[in-house]
């Protein structure tokens, strides 16, 4: 009985807009939504009334980015009646090789600005809802509970944790994917969304379950740092669209509620969702690893958000309990170096110009692709990956640390400056160099140039290419 | 193949995804032939492999990005045959024949 699907009742009114989906699947298609949606209406399974529940659905994307282009333009095609985005950024040159919401005429102008500008062109039909601020524990759920499915297009783990927490407590499914350099990642959760406490390993987890602890930062980086292949974050967006789409057209994440008497739609159930992980290579063609369905647990009974004896609540979120930042962040590094074995970008250029550096050896520790774009004159390029592991055989085997400098350098006085993207791994790059004993000793300088390429472009040549 | 030799050593696949792949030679499918016992005599676990694989296979000295206090870093799924290893027993799952465990790092940007 497909159409007797009733959203729950619920006391606080938390899954009040979850109505909105049931009701009005009886009206008439205008002729203008006949003719735009008739393509996908006449799939198997969609019909007139999958139709109406898109376009009575309100869907808040959250990220205007890479994942977030792509997954609002296939909600927005779909004919999702009310699409909520929320970015604070602004549209970059670099972003567009992936965010095809945006465009070159819009560079500099608010990323959920410039993507409803795109969406309007593409389907005039959806209410379009700026919200051009960042999310935060004190507006989170006063917005995510004006929707009916939350689809995460962030890039940060703070916000990430974030909106499932909010999304169990305000019950709303949420379909969440990341991706980075050639990797990407899908899952749904909260799917249908469940009472907090209420656990059985019947229900669907929320991201804490899949995910008990973000991976520590110095193991993350963000794909300005580390890059990201235009079409990996793009299939994960047109895959999350695709995700809530599906759950939308056919009510698969109407509320479970307690002890309901009906316990025969296990195939409404998506309580063991899948991760869908993507990855692409640079050297091969279409291979057998390229998508993977991985089968994840249900509810997790110990989960600090949807558990049995779980504490959070929306008044504690938006008192900074728990406290995102915190949980998402590690002691600061151990690497100090003394104050005679630093240098700004600024004095060591200045030096180099006076004559005052006559023979030094300037050691880059950037990955080769960085490095390929332009580095200072007389640069050589050791990545600091391969350093690390050739520092390590150096310690484990013996030998001498020919490996990573040139022979000649090994056991002269020469001084050595070592550069890398933004200051913090060549720090660690002159604590190795000690502990390989290259500094001869303390006859030798071994120098770190303080926010590396970075701090170069903005104190020395602002013409130089830093990615 | 004598019937030793099968017991001797247990023949899997260990898969790497999500930038982990980094620390084991940039490969991302590894074939494996695991001692079927530890060194105390018991079932090869995915805690030994664990183990096995950093003293064995990692070519990258940075441990800490796979291993933390002696159990898989927090932010890495594992999976036995594309399934949450917590559905199978987790670090206890004793690994069978021709297994397929993928460690996985969970991602963020976007």
């Amino acid at each position: 009985m497909e159409g007797d699907v009733e959203s729950q009742p619920v006391a606080d009114g938390t899954t009040a807009a979850t109505d909105s989906v049931a009701n009005g699947c009886s009206r008439r298609l205008t002729d203008d939504e006949f003719d735009r949606y008739s393509r996908q209406m006449i799939v198997p399974g969609m019909g007139k009334e999958g139709q109406l529940r898109l376009i009575n659905s309100r869907v808040l994307v959250i990220g205007a980015g890479g994942l977030g282009c792509p997954a609002a333009q296939y909600i927005a095609g779909a004919g999702v009646g009310t699409i909520g985005i929320i970015d604070n950024d602004v549209v970059e040159a670099s972003n567009l090789h992936r965010q095809v919401g945006h465009a070159t005429s819009r560079i500099g102008m608010k990323k959920v600005d410039s993507l409803i500008t795109h969406l309007k062109e593409l389907n005039p039909l959806p209410t379009y809802v700026p919200y051009p601020f960042q999310l935060t524990p004190q507006n989170a759920a006063d917005i995510i509970s004006k929707y009916d499915l939350v689809m995460d297009c962030t890039d940060n783990p703070v916000t990430r944790y974030l909106i499932s927490d909010v999304c169990v407590l305000v019950r709303k499914p949420l379909v969440t994917a990341a991706a980075i350099q050639k990797s990407g990642q899908l899952t749904v959760l909260n799917c249908p969304p469940t009472p907090q406490g209420l656990v059985d390993s019947e229900y669907a987890p929320c991201y804490r379950c899949c995910f008990r602890k973000p991976p520590p930062p110095s193991s993350m980086v963000s794909c300005g740092e580390a890059g990201i292949m235009g079409p990996v974050v793009g299939m994960m967006g047109v895959a999350q669209a695709g995700e809530a789409i599906k759950i939308l057209a056919s009510a698969l994440h109407m509320p479970v509620a307690k002890n309901v008497g009906d316990n025969n739609t296990p195939e409404k159930n998506l309580k063991q969702p899948t991760l869908l992980i993507y990855t692409f290579d640079l050297e091969s063609a279409v291979g057998p690893y390229s998508f993977r369905a991985l089968k994840m647990g249900g509810r997790k009974r110990n989960c600090f958000a949807c558990g049995e004896n779980s504490t959070l609540t929306l008044e504690g979120i938006k008192t900074g309990n728990p406290d995102y930042v915190q949980f998402c962040s590690a002691p600061a590094p151990v690497v100090s170096l003394a104050p005679e074995e630093r240098i700004t970008a600024a004095a060591y250029h200045a030096a180099k110009e006076k004559g005052e550096l006559p023979d030094h050896l300037l050691i880059d520790t950037r990955e080769k692709e960085h490095f390929s774009f332009g580095s200072i004159q007389g640069a050589i390029n050791v990545p600091f990956g391969k350093l690390l592991m050739k520092a390590a055989a150096i310690k484990r085997d013996g030998g001498p640390a020919t490996e990573i400098l040139p022979a000649e350098a090994v056991k002269s006085n020469t001084p050595i400056f070592v550069v890398c993207r933004t200051g913090s791994d060549s720090q660690e790059t002159v604590e190795k160099f000690k502990e390989l004993g290259l500094d001869n000793g303390g006859k030798r300088r071994i120098v770190d140039i303080v926010g590396g390429m970075k701090a170069w472009k903005q104190e020395v040549d602002p013409t130089f290419p830093y990615i | 193949m004598s019937g030793a030799t099968e017991t001797a050593e247990i023949p899997i696949t260990v898969d790497f995804s999500g930038g982990l792949e980094m620390l084991f030679d940039n490969q991302r499918r590894h074939s494996v032939s695991l001692p079927a016992v530890d060194a105390n005599g018991k079932p090869a676990t995915i805690a030994f492999l664990i183990d096995y694989l950093c003293k064995n296979l990692m070519q990258d000295p940075r441990a800490e990005l796979f291993v933390l206090d002696n159990h898989i870093r927090p932010g890495i799924l594992v999976l036995v045959n594309d399934a949450d290893w917590e559905l199978e027993g987790e670090e206890a799952y004793e690994i069978q024949p021709r297994d397929n465990i993928l460690f996985v790092s969970t991602l963020h940007g976007g």
